[in-house]
């Protein structure tokens, strides 16, 4: 059985620097920072301070109050940007067969606001149990595929993948296997996380993995810069369609890019420390290459894990230079995180999401906040240091890591008509 | 009207998401106030929590439209 081709015929996004997907772009390429001091609950007792929150979010702009509140935020998150992707490709038009459309997404984590409301509220009782029957169906981190499947009666294949900072990249390959494989004919994919709550930012602080840097929040996500100092908490989501070439065609749906392959791996080393020899990104590069049948010398763009943290940095970086070689020198490497802060189980569909764009635009986005050369890393390598920068890019990578030493790639292709 | 039916009907506008004109002793939860399982069991809870009283599960499962809540809670709120 030969593989299908798939392609991207949709996009949306709810993100800390732009709240559509044309925002989102807009705002990367004007290189903004999405941190500020936290809103959603007091941290002033908190070592960090700040994160990188959805701006202005109110659910009523988005919801039936009804509906809303039977919803975590991060379904809510889910529902806005896959709304925004699947009116994109018009997959609510007459002819689509919705028992063909399938919904895959990921979450790091899932319902933590409500997880969190319902403990405190049971802790504060007198022991009775009192917990609300909307609780679990919330917390559950596929509510969001379900949601997104009730909302618009996709009837195709529908689950989430959990694989921590990996979640929506894992979500995107598995989308695309099912197409690929003849099991569905097009797919929503993308991932949401809000985790901007107590536990949450108290729970990364406790893990040493948060930037600290509190008098100056919209500088602390600064992957490559010597003094980095832990991520950024982002919240938010992304989506994609992705639809079988031939489909798309037939139906005239604009085509974004084709998505030409997918890696992933285990660094099988430890829970959630990096393996300083990047063996496992090593791996996970070579898988996807591999898999989208293209050499090293053929990718322009790879949008990195990159979270500004001191250890995970220098290994994925180690690791581009053992897969890339020369051509290493001759890439654009940017982290937008450095802008959008850490999204979690949505990092990799909010990049994916850059990385498309950038193809569209031909214009590579920055990392931003690069103030001291790193000594550890290679100087001829381009990181796109503060400004977008002009270029064609054919083909781009999108790498994702997650706690569990998780690693996942993708590997985009523009199509040229 | 009294104290209980107004905070009844409170109750039922805030969780359902309806006017208060639909909210009349006659209608349903379930066939003409847009209540699911889910949201009659949390309508039970709130009232509970509200006029701090324990809906046994047999009891509940007779509370069906507005005005039989307000008469059970009548009859049983402290």
């Amino acid at each position: 059985m030969s593989l299908r081709r798939v392609v991207v015929t949709g996009l949306g996004a709810i993100t800390p620097v732009g709240k559509t997907a044309p925002a989102y772009w807009e705002g990367l390429i004007a290189g903004r920072s999405g941190a500020a001091p936290i809103t959603r609950f007091d941290a002033a007792k908190f070592k960090t301070r700040f994160a990188c929150e959805v701006k202005d979010y109110n659910p009523d702009d988005y919801f039936e109050r009804k509906e809303g509140r039977k919803m975590d935020i991060f379904t809510q998150f889910a529902l806005i940007a896959a709304n925004e992707a699947i009116e994109d490709a018009r997959l609510n038009d007459e002819g689509i067969d919705k028992d063909r459309v399938g919904v895959i997404w990921g979450s790091g984590i899932g319902g933590l606001t409500s997880l969190q409301a319902e403990c405190i509220a049971f802790a504060h009782g007198d022991g009775t149990p009192r917990f609300n029957p909307f609780f679990i169906p919330k917390m559950i981190a596929d509510s969001a595929s379900g949601n997104i499947s009730i909302r618009h009666k996709f009837r195709g294949p529908n689950f989430v993948t959990t694989s921590a900072c990996a979640s929506s990249s894992d979500s995107i390959i598995s989308a695309f296997n099912y197409i690929r494989l003849n099991m569905a004919d097009v797919m929503v994919t993308g991932g949401s996380e809000a985790a901007i709550t107590e536990s949450g930012v108290g729970g990364f602080n406790a893990l040493k993995a948060m930037s600290e840097r509190n008098d100056a929040p919209e500088q602390a996500s600064r992957p490559y810069d010597k003094e980095r100092d832990g991520f950024v908490l982002g919240e938010g989501a992304a989506s994609l369609i992705l639809e079988e070439y031939e489909h798309a065609k037939a139906r005239g749906a604009k085509i974004y890019a084709e998505l030409i392959g997918g890696g992933m791996s285990a660094d099988a080393y430890h829970i959630t420390a990096p393996d300083p020899e990047g063996n496992g990104v090593v791996l996970v590069m070579q898988n996807a290459l591999r898999d989208a049948g293209i050499k090293p010398e053929d990718v322009d763009y790879i949008n990195t894990h990159g979270t500004s943290t001191p250890l995970g940095d220098g290994a994925e970086v180690k690791a581009i230079q053992k897969v890339f070689g020369e051509h290493a020198y001759d890439l654009n490497i940017s982290s937008t995180k450095s802008m959008t802060g850490h999204l979690l189980g949505a990092a990799g569909a909010i990049e994916a999401v850059a990385c498309i764009m950038a193809m569209q635009h031909s214009l590579v986005p920055p990392t931003i906040n690069h103030f001291t050369d790193d000594p550890e890393l290679d100087p001829k390598l381009n990181f796109t240091f503060n400004k977008a920068q002009e270029r064609e890019v054919n083909i781009a990578m999108s790498n994702t890591f997650g706690f569990g030493g998780h690693n996942t790639s993708v590997i985009f292709r523009k199509v040229s008509e | 009207m009294s104290e209980i039916a107004e905070k009844v009907k409170a109750i039922i506008i805030d969780k359902l998401g309806v006017e208060a004109s639909e909210v009349t002793p006659e209608a349903s939860f379930t066939n003409d106030l847009g209540a699911d399982s889910l949201d009659t069991v949390e309508l039970i809870m709130e009232f509970e929590k509200e006029f701090n009283v324990s809906i046994p599960d047999d009891q509940a499962e007779n509370i069906g439209t507005v005005g039989q809540a307000i008469s059970y809670l009548e009859e049983h709120a402290k």
